[in-house]
């Protein structure tokens, strides 16, 4: 009987259309899923929806990915819902995260902010990746980050989201910059 | 802004809530299920030697559910494999549980600091991708 793995959770964050989906498609090894989680104004403590017209229900999208460590450790990405009328959805993906990739775009940079705001907030580890668009006017990185007025200890690297190199070393910059916020660097293997 | 939306009693529907849909009616309206409280992330197992064949009340989405559950797979990834909600699929699982066919854990959650073992182990799995 196979045992059962620990599990991580990172999540993946950013504004509408900031390239979330690209990322988890890139580093997951399951084709790109998506969930959907369904709201409905029926209370939960009803039983039955059926026959009540007046009721609705709509669903939101969450990319999912999954990267297996090993066979006693998966890594579980989730893609934050984009809109900000989902918020609520936030702190049940969020209980329990190891931290959170932020995507940046540096045509859009205000739309991170929320995103921002909510990990630092509740004190949830991050890094900002700043999606390199084609055609998207290249900045600096001091200059975004003074834009985004990040925390100099808060690590923040340029990325293609479509690439699983470029993917792969946001998580491992958070990896490492959870392993720091604890004081200690990840030792070398 | 409420005031400019008179009518809209849900700011999650507006205009770019995707469709107003009915996804209980694979489960015939049920919304209660007792895998009503399974995180996303928890694990679903079906039980060694279950055979799904030898329960005719059974729907499609519950034989599939069962054979994606041969190794333990996350509540998440069975909603995205069978394309369906998770509130759907957690009241199929219930179904499922209450028949004995599968089995629920909740993730090991990696204790608290996390160990140097593990963080080691998450970079370099990380670089060998």
């Amino acid at each position: 009987m196979d045992r059962i793995p620990m599990a991580l959770k990172i999540l993946v964050a950013g504004g509408f259309g900031v390239g979330k989906t690209t990322l988890v498609s890139a580093l997951s090894e399951v084709r790109p899923l998506q969930t959907e989680e369904i709201l409905t104004d029926a209370g939960s403590d009803t039983d039955d929806i059926s026959g009540v017209e007046g009721k609705r229900t709509t669903t939101v999208a969450m990319d999912f990915g999954r990267i297996t460590i090993n066979e006693d450790l998966q890594v579980y990405l989730f893609g934050t819902p984009g809109q900000d009328r989902f918020w609520f959805l936030w702190d049940e993906l969020a209980f329990g995260a190891l931290g959170a990739v932020v995507l940046a775009d540096t045509r859009r940079l205000a739309d991170c902010f929320p995103s921002i705001d909510y990990f630092e907030q509740r004190g949830i580890p991050f890094v900002v990746g700043v999606n390199c668009f084609e055609g998207a006017r290249r900045f600096g990185l001091e200059s975004v980050r003074r834009a985004i007025d990040l925390d100099p200890d808060v690590p923040l690297l340029l990325c293609d989201a479509r690439e699983r190199q470029s993917g792969k070393l946001l998580l491992i910059s958070l990896v490492e910059h959870v392993a720091r916020q604890r004081g200690e660097p990840v030792p070398v293997a | 802004m409420r005031a400019d939306r008179p009518r809209s009693r849900h700011e999650w529907v507006d205009g770019a809530a995707g469709p107003v849909v009915r996804p209980y009616t694979l489960t015939g309206g049920r919304v209660r299920s007792p895998a009503l409280g399974l995180g996303l992330m928890a694990l679903v197992r079906a039980d060694a030697g279950v055979d799904p064949a030898a329960h005719p009340l059974l729907q499609p989405e519950h034989r599939r559910l069962v054979e994606l559950a041969r190794r333990a797979v996350p509540v998440a990834e069975l909603a995205a494999q069978l394309d369906l909600a998770v509130g759907v699929v957690r009241v199929l699982l219930g179904d499922l549980l209450t028949r004995g066919l599968v089995t629920v854990y909740e993730p090991a959650s990696v204790p608290r600091p996390y160990d140097d073992d593990i963080l080691k182990a998450v970079v370099s799995g990380l670089r060998a991708l």
